[in-house]
Parts: C-alpha cells; sequence; structure tokens
C-alpha cells in the first residue's frame, strides 16, 4: 500500500513537472478511432435465425488518445445497445470500458489504469482485447516497466481483470500480480550486436489471488502461482525458440467430465518451434505439449473466454476461405494437447520452366493435435490429482488434423490465380463445435481469381467446394467481387449446402455486400443470409448464430 | 524502489522529440527491439503498413509494392515498415513469409496489439504515409487494386 501512494504522488509531482516543464509550444496530440455496427434482424426459420424482441442490434467503439511528449492519456466508450446477436449476451448498455494514464521515457515506463500486455507467447500470461469475439482481458491496476541497462527489461504489474461490460466496465474479482524480465544478450554486450548468432532470455511469475468459490466440498487454493521460462536462439538462417509453463494445483468445476471435475495437478505447458529460412524456402515446425493449463482469475463457472489469465495458442493455421476457416475450425483444448505443425514454402524462380515468368508460391501446412496420453488414477477421495502424464506422449485418440496446400500464381500483368486444397479430420466429440459429436472427415478446393481490368477497376472471383459425408454433408461456395480504386467495392456471394441429408436444409445462403472507403473512413452495408458458424481469431472461437438481415458498419480514425 | 524513483525524476528532464509515431518498443523479426518514435529516414518519408499472415489484401498490397519498390526508394528515398499484428499463433510464420517473398522492408511485430491501438488502426490493411518530420499526411484503411497507384503519388508529392 506504501508503495501504491509513492507510485501516486510520484505521478502527481510528474504531471505537474511535465505540464510546465516540457515544450510548451506544443499542445498535444488528440487522436482516436471510431468503430460501430448496426444490424436489422428478420426472421427465417429455414436457417433458423431467430428474431430477437429489441429487432436491431448495435455495437459501437471509440477511443480518444491523448499525447503530449511521453505522456499519454485515453478513454474508450463503448456502446451495446442492444448487444448484436451472437456477441456475449453479458455486454450491455453504454459507458466507459478503458481508460489509462501512462507515462514513458527511455528506460522508465508507468501506466495506471487499463493496459494490454503478453509475457513471451502469452501462455502464462496475456491481457488482450480481441474486438470481433468479444474478448477483453485488460488489467486495471498498475504497471512499471524498466530498463536498467541496454538489452534488460523488467515489467512488474497489479491488477484486476476486466470481466464482463454494464453500462461500464466491470472487473472480475481476482487479483493478478505478474512479473516478467527479458534480456537480449546481444543488445546488452554491444560488441556482440553483429553477431551471426543472438540469443534472448526470458522469465516470468504470475501469480493470482481469488476467494471466488462455489463449493463447500474442497479447500481451494486462494494464491496459485505460474512462473515459465523462455530461449530464443538464432544463428544465421535458422531460429529456435522454445518455452516452458509450470502452474501449481489450480482446480476449477467441470460439469461435463468428472475425471476434471476440481482435480488438483499441476498445469505445464511446452512450446517449440524451429525454422530455417532463406530467399525463395522456408521450412518451419513447432511442437507443443499442454496439459491441465486452463488459467483463470476465478474458480467458478464463467463464459469459455472470461477471466482469462493466459492464452493457450492453437498450432494451425488461421485460415480465411470461408468454408474452410468458419465450419471446422481448431482451437487449443483446454484439458490439454500434444500438437505439431510443419510448414514448408518454395517460391519457383521467376523466367523458369515452372515458375512462370513472375514465378509461383506454394505452401504446405500440415497440423495435428492429440489428446495427452493419460493414466487415471483412482485418487478422487484423497490427493485428486486424476490422472499422470508424462511430456509429449501422446495417445492414439486424435482431436484435429490439417493438411493443405496452396498454390499462388501471377499469370500475367492482369491475371493472378490461388489454388487451394485442405483436408480435414475434426472430433466434434472433443471439440464440440459443430454439434455433431463424431468424427468428421471433410475436404475442401479453392479457386481464387484476380482480374486488373485496368488502373482502377478490378473483377475478383471465387469458388469452394467442400466434400464430407458427415455432419450437414457438401457445401458449394461461390463470389464474385468488383473493386473501384480507392472509394468502392460491391460483392456478391452464395452458400450452398447441396449436400444436407434433409432436403429442406438444402438453402442458398445469399449475400449482398458493398462498401466506400476514403482514407480511414470505411462505411460498408451487407444484406442477406448467414448461416450458422464458428468465427475465430487467432485461434480462438466463438459460434455465431444464424441471421438474417441487414448490416451497416462504419470505421474511421483520426 | 529508491534508484527506480530517482531514475524517474531524472528522465523528467530529459528532451523529447515531437514525433507522431508512438513511443513504443517493437521486435524486429531477428529479435531486435526497436523503437517506433526512434526510428528515421534522414528527413525522407516513411510508409508504415499494419498487415498479418492471414490477411489476404494485406499481402497483396506489400507483395505489389515489393514490385516497385527499388523504384520507389530510388526516386523517393521512402523506407517501409511493415508491422504484423499476428499474434502467438501465428507470429511464427512472419519471417518465414517474407523471406520466401523477398521483401524488403523493415518488418516489426507487433503480437498484442499495443502499436496498433496506439495508432488507431480498427483493422488491417492501414496504410500510413509520414514526411520526413514525422507527421502522418495520408493514411489508408482498405486494399483494392491500384490502390498502390494512389499511395505513389501522394508519396511523390511530399518527397518533392
Amino acid at each position: 500500500m506504501k508503495l501504491r501512494l509513492v507510485i501516486l504522488l510520484t505521478l502527481l509531482i510528474f504531471f505537474i513537472v511535465n505540464i510546465n516543464g516540457q515544450d510548451l509550444k506544443s499542445p498535444g496530440v488528440i487522436s482516436g478511432n471510431i468503430q460501430t455496427i448496426g444490424q436489422y434482424y428478420q426472421e427465417d426459420s429455414i436457417i433458423n435465425a431467430a428474431l430477437p424482441e429489441h429487432l436491431y442490434g448495435f455495437n459501437g467503439f471509440a477511443n480518444i488518445n491523448y499525447q503530449k511528449g511521453d505522456f499519454r492519456a485515453g478513454i474508450r466508450y463503448e456502446s451495446y445497445l442492444n448487444t448484436l446477436e451472437g456477441y456475449p449476451t453479458s455486454f450491455s448498455g453504454t459507458g466507459i470500458g478503458y481508460r489509462y494514464l501512462s507515462w514513458k521515457s527511455d528506460n522508465v515506463g508507468i501506466t495506471i489504469g487499463n493496459f494490454y500486455d503478453q509475457f513471451g507467447s502469452g501462455m502464462i500470461f496475456r491481457a488482450y482485447e480481441e474486438r470481433q469475439l468479444g474478448i477483453d482481458n485488460s488489467l486495471d491496476g498498475i504497471r512499471l516497466t524498466f530498463q536498467p541497462v541496454n538489452g534488460l527489461f523488467l515489467k512488474g504489474m497489479v491488477g484486476k481483470q476486466r470481466h464482463v461490460f454494464m453500462d461500464g466496465l466491470v472487473n472480475g474479482n481476482g487479483i493478478i500480480r505478474a512479473f516478467d524480465s527479458e534480456l537480449n544478450l546481444n543488445e546488452l554486450l554491444d560488441s556482440s550486436n553483429s553477431w551471426k548468432f543472438k540469443a534472448t532470455i526470458g522469465g516470468s511469475f504470475v501469480s493470482k489471488f481469488n476467494t471466488d468459490n462455489n463449493t463447500s466440498f474442497f479447500d481451494l487454493p486462494k494464491n496459485v502461482g505460474a512462473s515459465s521460462i523462455r530461449l530464443n536462439l538464432r544463428y544465421n538462417k535458422i531460429r529456435f525458440s522454445g518455452e516452458y509453463v509450470h502452474k501449481i494445483n489450480d482446480p476449477y468445476p467441470d460439469n461435463q467430465d468428472s475425471r476434471f471435475n476440481y482435480i488438483y495437478k499441476n498445469g505445464e505447458g511446452v512450446l517449440l518451434n524451429l525454422g530455417y529460412s532463406t530467399k525463395g524456402f522456408a521450412v518451419d515446425f513447432s511442437a507443443k505439449h499442454m496439459d491441465n493449463m486452463l488459467w483463470r482469475s476465478t474458480n467458478v463457472n464463467v463464459g469459455p473466454t472470461d477471466l482469462l489469465i493466459g492464452y493457450l495458442p492453437a498450432l494451425t493455421k488461421q485460415h480465411t476461405y470461408n468454408l474452410a476457416a468458419t465450419l471446422y475450425p481448431y482451437a487449443t483444448n483446454f484439458y490439454g494437447e500434444i500438437a505439431y505443425q510443419l510448414d514448408v514454402l518454395y517460391k519457383i524462380p521467376k523466367k523458369s520452366f515452372l515458375g512462370g515468368k513472375y514465378g509461383t508460391s506454394i505452401a504446405l501446412n500440415f497440423a495435428t493435435a492429440h489428446v495427452p496420453e493419460r493414466n487415471f488414477i483412482e485418487d478422487m477421495e484423497s490427493t485428486r490429482t486424476s490422472y499422470t502424464s508424462s511430456v509429449f506422449s501422446r495417445s492414439d485418440s486424435i482431436l484435429f488434423q490439417d493438411f493443405n496446400v496452396e498454390i499462388k500464381r501471377k499469370i500475367n500483368k492482369k491475371l493472378n490465380i490461388s489454388l487451394n486444397y485442405f483436408n480435414f479430420i475434426f472430433n466434434d466429440d472433443a471439440v464440440k463445435v459443430a454439434n455433431y459429436y463424431k468424427m468428421i472427415y471433410a475436404q475442401i478446393a479453392v479457386m481464387d481469381l484476380t482480374y486488373k481490368i485496368n488502373r482502377h477497376h478490378s473483377l475478383r472471383f471465387e469458388t469452394q467446394a467442400m466434400w464430407t459425408n458427415e455432419d450437414k454433408g457438401d457445401w458449394l461456395f461461390g463470389q464474385i467481387e468488383y473493386t473501384f480504386s480507392p472509394h468502392w467495392y460491391i460483392a456478391i456471394l452464395d452458400q450452398y449446402n447441396s449436400g444436407n441429408e434433409d432436403l429442406k436444409k438444402r438453402v442458398h445462403y445469399g449475400l449482398i455486400s458493398a462498401g466506400y472507403i476514403n482514407g480511414s473512413h470505411r462505411f460498408s452495408f451487407q444484406y442477406g443470409k448467414q448461416r450458422a458458424g464458428v468465427f475465430c481469431v487467432g485461434g480462438v472461437c466463438r459460434a455465431v448464430p444464424a441471421s438474417n438481415g441487414l448490416t451497416f458498419s462504419f470505421t474511421s480514425s483520426f | 524502489m529508491k534508484k527506480l524513483l530517482f531514475l524517474f525524476y531524472f528522465s523528467l528532464f530529459n528532451f523529447v522529440i515531437y514525433s507522431q509515431l508512438p513511443n513504443i518498443n517493437l521486435k524486429d523479426v531477428n529479435g531486435n527491439n526497436k523503437n517506433l518514435s526512434k526510428l528515421s529516414n534522414n528527413g525522407n518519408p516513411i510508409i508504415i503498413s499494419f498487415w498479418a499472415t492471414w490477411c489476404k489484401p494485406c499481402k497483396a498490397e506489400l507483395n505489389t509494392i515489393a514490385e516497385e519498390y527499388d523504384d520507389w526508394v530510388d526516386e523517393t528515398g521512402v523506407k517501409l515498415i511493415a508491422i504484423s499484428i499476428d499474434d502467438a499463433r501465428s507470429s511464427s510464420r512472419v519471417e518465414p513469409y517474407i523471406n520466401v517473398q523477398g521483401w524488403d522492408y523493415m518488418v516489426l511485430l507487433d503480437p498484442n496489439g499495443d502499436c496498433k491501438r496506439a495508432m488507431n488502426v480498427n483493422n488491417v490493411p492501414h496504410t500510413f504515409l509520414i514526411n520526413g518530420s514525422g507527421k502522418i499526411v495520408w493514411d489508408h484503411n482498405n486494399y483494392s487494386i491500384g490502390d498502390e497507384d494512389e499511395l505513389y503519388e501522394e508519396l511523390v508529392k511530399i518527397s518533392k
């Protein structure tokens, strides 16, 4: 408490000195951005689009930042009037959801209020914002950063996590204390800056204090700590990175599987990456072992993306073609998984027989995730560790597999072509995203053509087809897009569930979309049907219900 | 702690260079730390383009500019900084991609969106043109074929 007082006093003095002492001629800069999305819903019983009683949905965000020299301050005003369908319903009303003051010099920085941060890959700690998914677990508290010598970075912070929004920011009850250090060897030893060998090491400690408890049967630890070490090495064109996280026992309720209900097992995470890349060729391999790494600042049941302290990256490629991205996308399994991924990129040189006049790019990606090998021990009446497991020991039970190839080629000055093939194995019994609860085997092919008519006008055609005997069967997708640089675009697209066993559900999901862009201002609308699907950003997914209606959106920055 | 406070008081009196670029440390793909507000191009213009490995229009924009980049540099002295907003899931894809494509840009990583937030970027691609004194003179949020011509015209205007 005493420390906090000293810091607050310091800040106060600083503001006075800063405002009086600095560059008086410059009044500072105000900048900001705004994003609004409005939807008008129509009922559509064929695609299961429900009509909410408020008919309209609206989400709005406006950030205002002020900067003067090394001082920054800002707020974000948020409105959910009413929250868009599919967005977390725990976001409602209108008010301020984020505010901060910060000051940063060459080697010291202070932030008070809300802030975002990440240690290493984020497995141990990541406070971040993914507005499209309704994720915002910013920390509300105080952060200090300090760089005592060149190459050494220290960070310490304490705060509460943003949980929901009800006419303003609502924090969770838990308190997070986090410390991170990172040493860049080459920057520390100035003379080694030109070395081909580069090394960075880092370490973190994060602890939470939480008294939320919905059970009278178990004694839950009120303080839970996690620690991690990480290493980045590079020699010439080869790089390696590794990270290890260990979390002490942290029991959570689990209504679906009693073997994971309030277990007192430690959590563990390992992330490895090895890569080689040069002009025209790259190969990259990643491996991940993750077990019992669910890590929230509360130990009661909350929404799946609420109050998460750590971020568990999925080792799969994030796809952008509609059918590949939204039907069977993968997110990390919270219980644990062993995952591997291999990428090979090759650019066939230009003016070669195979490469053509402009060269051809090929990208191969292969990813798998399996359930860890778990030996369940009958200790639920005593120690409740539930099972034993060992690092990188995986079972036969597959969670996900994805093999995909992309070939891109510029045919001539006007025509670009991209061909893609995807092969998925998706265990919906474990992943429970498609509500099919069995294995799904699917293949997708995509052809994407871009044709430049002249300097300002261009056309894009996209066709996709998916083949599967499971779930909702085959799908077809087509899109035509016309753009008039730099201001206009219009697109018409259709998805057709051609292979649904239920003939009534062989529905066309037609959509028309148009937009106007002027500098940093962008206005767009779309009208039509959207199928229920899974919307993912950065390996975190949210199920979006089917809808039919009109959507307006506007984004701008100033 | 005392030392820290001392340093803090001391640094209050440091001189501040005015720039519209935020005082944020970002890593390049080699792991070197770069402070955005301290990057200069000897009074020549800078283009900052926010992109991601999963963003098709972003890659189209930067690949298109890459074909003409040498000419742009010769004519205007411009330097392009491509800031990737890929997070921990995909940030390991950045280096292989840029090496295979052979981009000559400075590529920085913004895995938790700090720089994106500070520069008021809502979505990618978002491209800024910054003049020799660090002021943002033009920006564009989107990419469609032909937009690179508008950027080039603006670039030529400020480098005269």
